[in-house]
């Protein structure tokens, strides 16, 4: 009998890989350990900070404060449960069916259940790292306010464990099923789509939905009702909630053991059952993975409609428009951002319209100025965010054609041109909606409407075109997966830099405004004095050079690829 | 025509190309041979321009790649050892957007495409994306590529590597004539039957440097080996004669 590799064998080259990388960052890569670190330590430190103050606010209220700490719990954990098995279903295709392991597994003399096992535990770590760091400051501050001692810290891994398990289980039998009935390549566009959307109309569902109007006690008609609603669990059937009650049991007793052996029970017989459905599913599903999609495309649209529209470009250039065009549409997990991108658009101009300006009395002509100026800045940090996943990626989505782009005559300026314009122009045409439509909503002045205008058009070029330069400055030719390189060491630096940009308008532009608002408020005439001119010229400087330098920066670097 | 003069490319203190001077002129088909790391894909790299030498010059066409880059890579058609191209792009898209590249267009390059498709057997998939393409298929793929815009220069790293029995022998035929027509050819393999039977020259690298230059007769002459094959001329350079016993290998 041929005797198997054992699981630990198995596993053996993702935890060396680790390892090197891990080593490998510590040479010579202190400054960015560093950094990435405090950014981290900071965020910690800003969820630890909020949970503290408001759960030693509970702690201080009689019979509803544990009540409500334990809603708190329940809710954060579903909130991790539905993540985990959103991000799980994707992982698993990967880790399952579609990484560059998987031919040699598979031609290995490897037990089906130690393969799968490798793979769930695979599964589960990629997937849930990010949830375990964030339950971090979470457990954290609980174990803190109700003082749950040293034991609460072996006792949260040992709760949280199966919670990890299951939905992992859960999401890898999903993807399972799913690549059986269609080819690895569709299944992962199905997903993208699904995922996003579902994330999409959650996020707008919770906004539109204004749980803000909860707070109010006047929602409800006596303490009674409130309390009997805060007792009632939420979801008896989801682990979640075993999951709270558990470590609520902990640290405020009496602790249940039933809600314990519930979720290590369910997470087993999910490993059982997950394991079972592996053995059945796995080979044909893994076989039809191997299989193309095929896809015919006539591309008589980007044929008919683009290349006579883009016809007065060089060539270089229109084609290069043109091939970033139609990669972008059809690459779902691309073009599928597009519906958060809506979503977020719908959210801001909902929060603006949402705000208590407008209930009857005359508003203070200063607090909508404020609000459309200040406006400026949120607008500058929606652009910056979206910049990142949608521009910040393209020079390193090029990496591994760069063969071909660098052995042609093409002039890296064109392609350099090609990159921005393909990125500003409908980044431009998002920061005008917001802009003027905030400003309509606000019944902002026609001062601050041209203000706004200008200043978030000078915004989003430099926006982009920092975008562009730290892209070509951090470069990541390795990842292939688009969504993956904005959160990058590049990526972070690229947002610090602009959040300091668009702050630094917001302060200078704060001086021609300031003179506006002091005149408008006296019932003056706004005088165009040499002080507007300072304010306005350095906002046009400190932005055309934001546009200038990075290009310029970028493009030398471009230059200096080796491949 | 290529002209390198002491190209020399250096990682730290490692050099994997050590001043190389070599010079292949037009209507000739050159064969680049070494064993592996011997610094091959480097050189050509270099002479693409998708790589900077630390020092020296490449000349394609009559035109420095570092000084007259546009100049210098407009004679060029570059065929790379792995086959990177836009999975989302179909076949036909993709070589109008290397046309493209040369600043082609129009009639005389849709043309082309039909013509270059129908050549390697990928009329059926030009308007299927490369996603679902085959190793060999995106082999013959930037094959057509690199030819669509009509070169003075091919360099070539590997070009049977995925390609099957008829498509190699149609690369063959192409390559023959484009030398007979008055093109230049550089070609790296470790195809030594291949080398040996298309080959007007060969420069064999090791180490980063040319150990040996020449036509077939030359290597012999230069090496006393009478009427050994390239394979036997190959290990005799390269340190690979002393090969050890097969069942070393294969056994315990």
């Amino acid at each position: 009998m041929v005797k198997s590799s054992s699981l630990f064998f198995l596993v053996t080259p993702k935890w060396r890989t680790a390892l090197s990388r891990i080593r490998s960052n510590q040479k010579g890569r202190g400054g960015r350990a560093l950094l990435l670190g405090s950014v981290g330590l900071v965020f910690w430190a800003l969820v630890f900070g909020v949970l503290f103050r408001v759960l030693r606010y509970f702690r201080g209220v009689e019979e509803i404060g544990p009540l409500l700490a334990s809603k708190l719990l329940g809710l954060l954990l579903l909130s991790f449960l539905s993540i985990l098995l959103l991000s799980n279903v994707i992982t698993a295709l990967s880790s399952f069916f579609l990484a560059k392991d998987l031919d040699l597994l598979a031609s290995s003399p490897v037990d089906w259940l130690h393969y799968y096992l490798a793979k769930l535990g695979e599964t589960t770590v990629h997937s849930s790292w990010m949830v375990a760091l964030m339950a971090v400051p979470i457990f954290a501050a609980y174990g803190i306010v109700y003082e749950g001692g040293l034991l609460f810290i072996l006792y949260v891994p040992f709760i949280l464990a199966p919670l990890l398990i299951i939905p992992a289980v859960i999401g890898s039998a999903v993807t399972l099923t799913l690549v059986n009935v269609f080819p690895a390549r569709r299944t992962r566009d199905i997903l993208s789509i699904i995922t996003i959307a579902a994330a999409g109309i959650l996020v707008m569902m919770f906004r539109i939905v204004r749980p803000e109007q909860f707070a109010r006690p006047e929602g409800f008609q006596s303490l009674l009702d409130f309390i009997t609603l805060l007792r009632t669990p939420t979801s008896p059937l989801l682990p979640s909630e075993w999951a709270t009650d558990s470590m609520m049991g902990f640290l405020l007793g009496p602790l249940d053991i039933l809600p314990i052996v519930l979720l290590w029970s369910t997470a087993a017989g999910l490993v059982v059952i997950g394991a079972v459905l592996h053995n059945a599913l796995y080979g044909p599903g893994f076989s039809k993975a191997q299989e193309g999609a095929e896809k015919f495309v006539k591309g008589w649209f980007w044929q008919s409609i683009l290349q006579p529209v883009l016809k007065p470009l060089a060539v270089a250039k229109r084609e290069f428009v043109i091939k970033d065009l139609k990669l972008f549409f059809r690459d779902a997990t691309q073009w599928s951002q597009l519906i958060l991108l809506g979503v977020l658009v719908i959210i801001y101009l909902f929060n603006i319209r949402a705000l208590p300006l407008f209930r009857g009395e005359e508003v203070p002509f200063f607090l909508i100025t404020i609000v459309s100026f200040l406006n400026l800045g949120l607008a500058g940090f929606v652009l910056a965010a979206i910049a990142a996943r949608f521009v910040f990626p393209s020079i390193s989505l090029e990496g591994r054609q760069m063969w071909l782009l660098r052995s042609s005559p093409l002039d890296l300026k064109a392609l350099m041109w090609s990159k921005y314009w393909v990125g500003t122009i409908p980044l431009v045409v998002l920061a005008l909606i917001i802009t003027i439509f905030t400003n309509v909503l606000l019944r902002a002045t026609p001062f601050m409407m041209a203000v706004g205008i200008v200043t978030v058009l000078l915004l989003t070029l430099a926006i982009s075109a920092l975008a562009l330069g730290f892209g070509a400055l951090f470069p990541q030719f390795d990842t292939e997966n688009a969504a993956q390189i904005p959160t990058s060491f590049g990526g972070l630096v690229f947002m610090m830099t602009t959040v300091a940009l668009v702050a630094g308008v917001i302060i200078i532009e704060a001086i021609p405004v300031g003179t506006y608002v002091r005149a408008a408020f006296r019932g003056e005439p706004v005088v165009f004095g040499w002080q507007m001119a300072v304010g306005f010229l350095g906002v046009i400087v400190l932005c055309g050079l934001a546009t200038y330098l990075p290009l310029k920066i970028g493009l030398k670097r471009m230059e200096e690829f080796e491949f | 025509m290529i002209r390198l003069e002491g190209l020399t490319k250096r990682y730290g203190k490692f050099t994997a190309v050590n001043g190389i001077d070599l010079h292949v002129p037009r209507g000739e088909l050159f064969g680049f041979l070494g064993p592996n790391g011997a610094g091959k894909t480097t050189t050509l790299r270099m002479i693409a321009g998708i790589m900077r030498p630390t020092d020296g010059k490449v000349i394609l066409g009559g035109f420095n790649v570092l000084e007259n880059p546009m100049e210098a890579k407009a004679k060029l058609g570059f065929i790379p050892d792995r086959p990177f191209v836009y999975e989302k792009l179909t076949g036909a898209e993709f070589l109008r957007f290397v046309a493209g590249l040369y600043h082609q267009e129009g009639d005389i390059i849709e043309r082309r495409i039909d013509e270059t498709l129908e050549f390697f057997e990928l009329t059926l998939w030009k308007d299927e994306l490369v996603e679902s393409y085959s190793h060999g298929m995106r082999q013959k793929l930037i094959i057509s590529s690199a030819l669509i815009h009509r070169p003075e220069v091919i360099v070539v790293d590997e070009p049977m590597v995925g390609l099957d029995p008829k498509a190699a022998r149609l690369l063959k035929e192409i390559f023959r004539e484009f030398v007979d027509r008055g093109g230049t050819v550089l070609m790296s393999t470790h195809t030594l039957e291949v080398a040996e039977a298309m080959c007007d020259r060969i420069g064999i690298i090791q180490g980063g440097n040319i150990v040996a230059c020449g036509t077939m007769d030359e290597l012999r002459a230069q090496n006393q080996s009478g009427d050994s094959s390239l394979e036997a001329l190959f290990l005799k350079l390269t340190g690979g004669a002393a090969v050890r016993e097969l069942a070393s290998v294969l056994g315990d």
